[in-house]
């Protein structure tokens, strides 16, 4: 009982703070929610006994968090930042859309059947998830790791201020750029 | 706790990043609501996975679905930092264009 209360609890914290990030009137006070909202999340996770996943949702979270308000610093400034803002379009039917996903998914969730419960969770869940990992599952991690890899690749090669996209717009059929100073160097 | 009743939590989680990411202009704020998408998607994940079958599959889901949102953070702030140097404005109604 007492953990049902205090899962309805953090649960509570975890939603209220979620509708907060598109409620509040900067973006400063929507990434402070979307933490807590996280947070919240990652206590959960620790509540069913995932300690390691849970404690990296949790780091993981605050850590982009805190990336995001750089990005938003560097993109509207502090100013406008902490300043109330209503940037929202199709308003109406995103949120008829939104309770209606809600509605069908809370009643798949309290009207299927399901079945009951089969095996038991390990003794240590961190060390099974190790063991998965680096055995029976290695082949999951042996794909992320390149998507990973890529990523990193693919977002510098967007983000670069001297790069294709920066000096060629969208005209990816020209075949040398116009520019005096070859390879990508400051002018 | 029970199976129905995270359940309904993540959807809830969900449904308001689904709201979020439908209506918001700014791209970090569409970013914010594809997180709360998938923060109820880990959510749902953890109880199927609980309540279902606790064996070390569910864990194993649930480090894809978090890696699944640092691939979709990187990209988004790289597709961010190119539409801001690009066209000064980093909002999605200025990339309609990519639909064409």
């Amino acid at each position: 009982m007492l953990s049902i209360i205090i899962f309805s609890a953090v649960a509570a914290i975890a939603l209220a703070s979620g509708v907060a990030v598109f409620r509040v009137d900067s973006m400063a006070r929507a990434t402070y929610a979307l933490a807590i909202s996280f947070v919240a999340v990652g206590v959960m996770l620790l509540m069913f006994d995932l300690d390691y996943i849970g404690v990296i949702t949790i780091l993981m979270m605050v850590m982009e968090m805190a990336i995001m308000a750089i990005y938003m610093i560097m993109f509207m400034g502090m100013n406008p930042a902490l300043m109330p803002m209503s940037m929202v379009h199709n308003k109406r039917w995103s949120a008829i859309l939104a309770v209606g996903a809600f509605l069908l998914l809370a009643g798949c969730a309290l009207l299927i059947p399901w079945p009951e419960r089969t095996g038991s969770p390990a003794v240590d869940l961190t060390v099974s998830l190790g063991e998965a990992i680096m055995g029976s599952k290695m082949l999951v991690m042996l794909t992320v790791s390149p998507i990973l890899f890529a990523t990193i690749v693919a977002a510098l090669v967007l983000a670069n201020p001297r790069g294709r996209y920066d000096r060629w717009g969208d005209a990816l059929r020209r075949s040398t750029p116009d520019d005096p100073q070859q390879g990508g160097l400051s002018r | 706790m029970t199976l129905q009743l995270v359940l309904v939590v993540a959807a809830g989680l969900f449904c308001v990043g689904l709201y979020g990411a439908l209506s918001q202009q700014v791209v970090v704020m569409v970013m914010m609501g594809l997180e709360l998408m998938l923060n109820g998607v880990i959510l749902a994940v953890t109880a199927f996975w609980w309540f279902l079958a606790p064996n070390a599959d569910g864990q194993v889901l649930l480090l894809v679905v978090i890696a699944a949102m640092t691939v979709e953070m990187t990209m988004g702030f790289a597709i961010a930092t190119l539409l801001h140097r690009s066209r000064g404005s980093d909002m999605t109604d200025t990339a309609t264009d990519l639909s064409q």
